[in-house]
């Protein structure tokens, strides 16, 4: 029966269409050879839509938001605060006020890190998991050596899943705050999220979820979820590079101090006392990236008329025939075999460093990704210097999937 | 030839896979540590050096990819039996033709078996992988200046 299911889906699921709106899905590379992108873990190829909204912004708009009185000034706010409601909407949060635009999943975090870190002292626990990526363990180390807070990390096993008992023994009431990514870059393994924060709020602490990776893959909701904080990326979604939310309860938001200080982020500045502004402002100190927040909004439209439940079927049926397929390749070893996983692949071609099967098989026109991933303590749990990542999207095909194969395959010539 | 052939040549899929002089030396006369945190390659270099001022044995140890790997091992062979100043010529040679600025068959050269490498500059990512030994190996012997001078 689930075979029926996963049928119908592949046939209700139309990547080539997809993949029409997509310039750069459809190009070629190296002199003729067909392009087959499977780096979207490192960030997600474009649409049409969001690169006309952002062309439109900077060719017919270019204005400053929040200030000018004139027309495109207008135009450029409504914009602006029209890709806010969307996110808003996108991720079910309770008010727009709860979505803060920054640079980036990393600029979030320390955004958090900075301003709610002010708030803990000597002692206080963060709790983050050893599959992080190092935007996520970084900040908070930062943040241990100005507050003389410790950081504790949850280990995983050997599939890449987090040892549950482990991060629950590890939560005390010194836990103030658990930070943890949702979907693995590295290993593409889909966190319990909803067990981790309530294990963590029934301690009392609060949480980040790091969806950067999650994001573009299953819908979110902020609210059933009941974190307090999470932040991704625009460019993960479809949208452009240098746009990142923070999304924070309104209650923690108010609390908290503001991150940058500078123009936009005041109510009044005198030498004597600056008032600040009212969120979400408050937090979003000087120009941001105006056209990368508007270009936000088509990018969230995109994915929202397919849906998830498609997106998320169509990139099951590739993870599931991706790993088959690869699982053929005699001394192919995967790392990251989590029961629930993203459409996320890990490898090693036998002893071939990841930085050779990188270089052919980008020859071939299949770029994936090679290295550490910026997650390092990954590779050393399981002991390697770095991976070949496979990752798959919206415009990727069982096709695709088979043109990795046969370039592994000239990996294994080659190093036979 | 196509650029992958002429990047993973046999003498660099055969130094890859039996590395020359992959070994630590005791008692160095110098030991340098050469550290790529992209990509994670690491390898210590040692090199003895002989009464005569010239390089009587060199050596490495440690992991990387098949172009760093086989770019150290070639580079211990070269390298034996060369004077200080020979060696750095030789590095600034293959610098410059890791980066494709110096052509093995037209420009005036010492490099010999090293030309292998001329290919890699159509990689502009691996360039940093075959230059890491080299450029271990001469902070090794920048030591070396660093201590004639005291």
């Amino acid at each position: 029966m689930s075979t029926t299911i996963e049928q119908m889906n592949r046939v209700s699921f139309d990547a080539d269409r997809i993949r029409a709106d997509f310039p750069a899905a459809t190009r070629t590379v190296h002199d003729g050879r067909r392009l087959v992108y499977l780096d979207n873990a490192a960030t997600t190829l474009k649409p049409r839509v969001v690169v006309d909204a952002l062309a439109e912004h900077m060719l017919l708009g270019a204005s400053n938001v929040h200030r000018g009185l004139h027309y495109l000034s207008e135009r450029a706010t409504e914009a602006y605060e029209a890709a806010r409601d969307s996110v808003c909407d996108f991720i079910h949060a309770a008010a727009r006020e709860e979505i803060v635009f920054t640079n980036g999943t990393t600029a979030a975090i320390n955004l958090v890190a900075h301003s709610f870190g002010s708030l803990l002292g000597e002692g206080d626990e963060i709790v983050v998991s050893q599959m992080e990526h190092h935007s996520n363990i970084v900040p908070w180390q930062l943040l241990c050596e100005r507050r003389g807070c410790v950081l504790r990390v949850a280990p995983i096993d050997k599939n890449g899943e987090l040892i549950l008992d482990a991060y629950r023994d590890m939560l005390s009431d010194r836990t103030r705050l658990v930070s943890m990514v949702y979907v693995s870059n590295s290993l593409g393994t889909v966190n319990p999220i909803e067990e981790i924060i309530a294990g963590a709020h029934a301690v009392g602490a609060k949480v980040l979820v790091d969806a950067a990776q999650a994001v573009a893959t299953r819908a979110i909701d902020v609210q059933a979820l009941d974190c307090d904080f999470l932040a991704f990326s625009a460019h993960k979604l479809f949208g452009p590079t240098g746009v990142g939310v923070l999304y924070g309860k309104q209650v923690h938001l108010e609390a908290m101090p503001p991150f940058l200080g500078g123009g936009d982020m005041i109510a009044s500045v005198r030498f004597e006392k600056t008032e600040y502004n009212r969120l979400p402002y408050k937090f979003e100190a000087g120009t941001g990236n105006i056209g990368g927040v508007i270009a936000l909004k088509p990018a969230i439209d995109y994915v929202s008329a397919i849906g998830f439940d498609a997106i998320q079927a169509h990139e099951q049926d590739l993870l599931t025939y991706a790993t088959d397929v690869l699982r053929g390749h005699e001394g192919l070893r995967l790392i990251g075999t989590a029961r629930e996983k993203a459409a996320i692949v890990s490898f090693l071609v036998g002893e071939v460093h990841a930085h050779d099967v990188g270089s052919i098989l980008d020859q071939e026109g299949v770029a994936i990704r090679a290295g550490h991933h910026c997650t390092q303590p990954v590779m050393e749990f399981f002991e390697v210097p770095a991976t070949a990542r496979a990752s798959f999207s919206i415009y990727n095909t069982r096709e695709d999937v088979d043109a990795l194969s046969l370039a592994v395959r000239k990996v294994e010539e080659l190093f036979e | 030839m196509s650029a992958l052939d002429e990047l993973y040549q046999q003498v660099i899929i055969e130094h890859n896979r039996k590395p020359r002089n992959f070994r630590v030396i005791e008692n160095a006369t110098y030991v340098a540590e050469g550290f790529n945190p992209i990509c994670g390659d690491h390898f210590h270099i040692y090199i003895v050096v002989g009464d005569d001022g010239c390089i009587e044995d060199v050596a490495f140890d440690g992991k990387g990819c098949a172009i760093s790997k086989a770019s150290a091992s070639m580079m211990t062979q070269a390298l034996i039996g060369k004077s200080e100043i020979e060696a750095r010529q030789l590095f600034a040679e293959f610098n410059s033709l890791a980066k494709g600025d110096l052509d093995p068959d037209k420009d005036d050269n010492t490099l010999g078996k090293l030309a292998v490498f001329s290919g890699i500059w159509k990689f502009p990512a691996r360039v940093k992988c075959a230059v890491l030994a080299w450029h271990t190996a001469t902070s090794a012997l920048d030591e070396v200046d660093i201590v004639s001078t005291e």
